[in-house]
């Protein structure tokens, strides 16, 4: 069983100051064993921070974020499972499903996890995952109206995988969770 | 000479004085094992003589003291067994008295005394009073001192203390007080005449032996504060007016600064706020080099932690007006001492504001009085340089913070800021970052334009360059943490009422305008989207009240969204003007969709303008040109505000900047991303197939073009990643409904691709991509359905 923390889009400090506190008390170090985030941090200091949570962070680039080096698109094998990472700002339209497929078809990936709109999505498609984590610190966006700051946490187990999104709603943490099972072979997706 | 050898002079004194007790002692014993009290008197009496010496340092004489003391403890057992000596306590009173030398004799008598207080034969009063006006006999302050403290010593159990044994008829608390106080006052004198002994050179030496022995002096008090019968009235009628008028007549400054604290000391704390007038009456009467701030200071601690202990006890100060008492008393003691340092004029302003932030919290006027106070004193001198100094006032701005939790309060004492203003530039810096800190700490929202105006004064000093430095100066890291900071705090400034919101937008870019260019990259961007969250809302309002009442409140909306967008559009032009065009591009192309959200196409239309000429003028480099034209492209793509001609001038300008990029891949996707320009998925949509199929077959040349390159520059043909790519957008608008997407031409672009990869088997990345593609072309054809049917004619 392995947990991976996905989330993105925090904006800080140019959309929002902080995570909220409710997240911050629930993420502790120790707990993940890797993070996956989309980008757009926007400043060292959450790099900082995300890395004392759990030292195996990957992070793609965002549109807004103050370092460069961060790759546009990475995958990585989590256990029985291939997972993409892009930020999605490249993917036009931005947040379009069927675009995004693509992406995931282009990277060859179970999972596919991008940020941009603000907005938590998880959908079955083609066999495979295609999610967005939302942002982790409701941060505003043209995009999406009334953004709750969610995250992921997505729990690994042989070729299973639960999503629970924790999302904040007028103070309270509501959870979700979504299951999904991989068939051994994709080619017989069905 | 003499100095040189005084040390090992001293030892060499000492160990013959406790040589001499010794012997003394040992037929001392030997009498008394005998029960034979003449010898005994006569060998005990010799062997205090030695400690009549003036040569010893009170340190080494009360080494000789601590010998002859225990001896007299056997003495004294002695002398209560009358049985082996056979004489009563009075004869034996008497017979002491016949002892040669004074202070033998006072020894002596002291000890049987205490005899005779536990026998009862006479009043303890009597004894006492006896014991305490004969010890006058000895003048000599070191000897003075410690034969006192001696009858302090076996006086303190005996004392006729309320409940105590030796309480008669005739004895009363007062006898005892009287006692005590007595003693305290010649011991006292002793003390200081100390100071006024031998000759000048040695005064601080001597200083400092005297002060080695105020405990002796003190210890009186100590016991005054231990007598039951001491009540509050008694306290304030007797005891307190008598130390304090021996305090103030001693007119010594070692004697008053410990006096003073160790009546603070001793005595109960609510003693002292019954009788504070009194006692802080004392103060300007004191000697004008004691240290009176650090005696004032404990004070107000001890009230202090008193007021905190109980809520019980709140009522008393109040009663006492001791604000106002300890207030008056602390301007008048700064007033006489010009003399006294900066750094103890304002610690004792920080005791006097920790005060009454316990006692009276909810006085914010007494916490603005007092930070007055501070200023006055502060103002009109060079700024603080005393590091000390400055630590108190730090210490001063942070105590209304940590107590009030909430910056708001302090936003309220007018003299917050100007004490701020006496702090040199990096102390007030780092002082404003604690301000925001407590800020974010307790999430206060800063609510209206006019809190916002005062919060900015107190930390101006990272919004904007101050007097004598630049920015050029500062750490690098420590700058940046400042204005994301400043960057953070502006998301706390907000109202919900529209109007507020709308003067608290324009007093943050008031100020943050004047940052300079090295601040403008930090505070600009959350000024921007602070202004466009509030531009959100009030659109959802108006959405929301028009799906109530159709649209009568058009015209009613709280603030018009163009002022606010034409502010938006000088602060972001203000950041392109300094050198981050890149950002500005970003805000600009948010700022025109949250004015097309708003239907406001003229806005919109400048606002992409803006960042096409920034595209055009100010990006350069190639990677950054690739991440801006998608920009561009995604937020044209989503926007239906346009009308058919500027929104044809926009596509047709994002198209042409895409097939000019430099690398021929990054051409291709982003003209392959144009073509979702025409072909917009929603109701009223644009679906321009024809435009749609241009843009591809001009991705296909390019991808054509690339892959030629690579074979003139290589020597074999490329990956065929991008043909894949366009075979996906193929795909896309072929399941979209677009006419002009036939199935032959898929099945062509799959004959394409697949005829590219025979000639070149070094690319599995692009393998993958395409038989993934392929897999997906099948599955949609065995899905069945409409697009089923539709795929169904796709050669694979």
């Amino acid at each position: 069983m392995v947990l991976v923390l996905a989330l993105g889009d925090l904006h800080v400090p140019h959309r929002a100051p902080d995570l909220p506190a409710k997240f911050k008390s629930m993420l502790v170090p120790g707990k993940i064993q890797h993070i996956i985030c989309t980008g757009n941090l926007c400043i060292k200091e959450v790099h900082d921070y995300l890395k004392t949570l759990c030292p195996d962070l990957h992070i793609t680039r965002g549109e807004y974020d103050e370092e460069t080096r961060y790759p546009e698109t990475k995958t990585l094998t989590i256990g029985q499972f291939k997972l993409g990472l892009c930020h999605g700002h490249q993917v036009i339209p931005w947040g379009d499903l069927d675009s995004l497929a693509m992406l995931q078809r282009q990277l060859d990936v179970d999972i596919l996890v991008t940020g941009h709109t603000h907005q938590f999505t998880a959908y079955k498609h083609e066999g495979g995952v295609v999610i967005n984590p939302g942002s982790a610190t409701g941060a505003y966006s043209s995009i999406t109206y009334d953004v709750n700051p969610s995250f992921v946490l997505m729990d690994i187990d042989g070729l299973r995988v639960v999503v629970y999104v924790y999302e904040l709603i007028d103070g309270e943490v509501k959870v979700d969770k979504i299951d999904f099972k991989k068939t051994t072979t994709t080619q017989s997706a069905h | 000479m003499l100095v040189g050898n005084g040390i090992e002079d001293e030892e060499k004194w000492l160990a013959e004085g406790i040589a001499g007790i010794q012997h003394h002692a040992f037929y001392m014993h030997r009498a008394l094992d005998a029960n034979n009290l003449r010898e005994t008197l006569k060998y005990s009496a010799q062997m205090l003589s030695e400690l009549r010496t003036s040569k010893l340092s009170p340190h080494k004489y009360y080494e000789l003291y601590m010998r002859a003391f225990d001896e007299l403890r056997k003495l004294e057992m002695f002398f209560k067994e009358e049985s082996k000596h056979g004489v009563s306590i009075v004869d034996l009173y008497e017979l002491v008295q016949h002892a040669g030398n004074i202070l033998p004799r006072l020894y002596l008598l002291c000890t049987v005394g205490s005899v005779y207080i536990k026998s009862k034969e006479a009043p303890a009063r009597d004894v006492l009073k006896d014991l305490v006006e004969m010890c006058r006999g000895v003048q000599h302050p070191i000897r003075g001192l410690f034969l006192r403290s001696y009858l302090a010593q076996v006086s303190r159990d005996k004392l006729p203390d309320l409940g105590s044994e030796y309480e008669g008829d005739a004895d009363t608390v007062v006898d005892a007080v009287d006692f005590v106080l007595q003693n305290f006052t010649e011991m006292n004198k002793l003390w200081v005449r100390m100071h006024y002994q031998g000759p000048g050179q040695i005064r601080e030496k001597r200083e400092k032996e005297r002060s080695e022995l105020r405990d002796l002096v003190g210890k009186n008090l100590h016991v005054l504060g231990q007598i039951e019968g001491v009540d509050l009235e008694m306290y304030k009628g007797t005891v307190l007016p008598r130390v304090l008028e021996q305090v103030v007549n001693c007119k010594d400054e070692l004697a008053q600064y410990y006096l003073m604290d160790c009546i603070i000391q001793v005595f109960p704390d609510e003693y002292h706020l019954q009788t504070l007038e009194t006692l802080l009456g004392a103060f300007p009467q004191l000697q004008p080099t004691v240290d009176i701030k650090t005696v004032l200071s404990r004070l107000m601690d001890r009230l202090s932690n008193y007021a905190a202990s109980s809520i019980e006890v709140l009522p008393e100060f109040l009663q006492v007006e001791a604000f106002a008492k300890l207030s008056n008393a602390i301007g008048r003691v700064i007033e006489t001492q010009v003399d006294m340092p900066i750094v103890g004029v304002i610690a004792l302003y920080v005791s006097l504001l920790t005060f009454t932030l316990r006692v009276h919290p909810e006085r914010l006027d007494y916490v603005d009085q007092v930070l007055g106070a501070c200023v006055k004193k502060l103002s009109g001198k060079p700024k603080l340089e005393d590091n000390r100094a400055t630590k108190q006032v730090v210490a001063l701005l942070t105590a209304p913070l940590e107590k009030y939790n909430d910056i708001v309060t302090a936003l309220t004492l007018s003299n917050y800021p100007r004490v701020m203003d006496c702090l040199d530039n990096g102390t007030n810096k780092a002082m404003a970052m604690v301000i925001i800190q407590s800020i974010m700490n307790n999430n206060t929202c800063i609510s209206t334009a006019d809190k916002v105006e005062v919060l900015f004064e107190l930390i101006k000093g990272l919004i904007k360059d101050l007097d004598g430095t630049s920015v050029d100066e500062l750490d690098e890291e420590d700058f940046k943490d400042e204005q994301n900071s400043v960057a953070r705090l502006i998301h706390m400034l907000y109202n919900d009422d529209p109007e507020e919101m709308l003067k608290i937008i324009y007093t943050v870019k008031k100020h943050i305008m004047s940052g300079g260019p090295q601040r403008l990259p930090f505070t600009v961007p959350p000024l921007i989207f602070s202004a466009l969250r509030y531009v959100g809302y009030g659109l959802q309002l108006v959405r929301r009240l028009q799906c109530q009442d159709g649209d009568v409140v058009g015209e009613e909306v709280p603030a018009t969204p163009k002022q606010i967008f034409q502010l938006l559009n000088q602060t972001i032009d203000a950041l392109s003007s300094v050198s981050s065009p890149e950002l500005a591009l970003r805000l600009y192309l948010q700022c025109a969709e949250a004015a097309g959200a708003c239907d406001l196409e003229p806005i919109a239309y400048e606002f992409f303008t803006q960042a096409f000429v920034l595209y055009e003028e100010e990006i350069a480099d190639s990677k950054a040109q690739v991440t801006a034209i998608h920009l561009i492209i995604g937020t044209l793509q989503r926007m239906n505000v346009f009308g058919v001609e500027n929104r044809d001038t926009l596509t047709h300008k994002a198209t042409g900047y895409s097939a000019k990029l430099l690398k021929k891949p990054d051409q291709c996707r982003a003209v392959y991303a144009c073509s979702h320009l025409f072909w917009v998925d929603d109701q009223d949509g644009i679906k321009d197939g024809e435009r749609v199929l241009l843009c591809l077959k001009r991705a296909l040349r390019i991808a054509n073009a690339a892959q030629q390159m690579i074979a003139v520059t290589r020597g074999r043909s490329g990956p065929v990643t991008l043909f894949v790519e366009i075979l996906n957008k193929y795909l896309y608008f072929f399941e979209k409904g677009n006419p002009q997407i036939t199935t032959d031409a898929i099945g062509g672009l799959v004959e394409l691709i697949t005829t590219e990869m025979q000639s070149d088997s070094t690319t599995v990345a692009s393998d993958a991509f395409f038989s993934s593609t392929v897999r997906y072309i099948q599955f949609q054809k065995e899905k069945g359905g409409a697009l089923g049917e539709k795929y169904a004619s796709i050669k694979v």
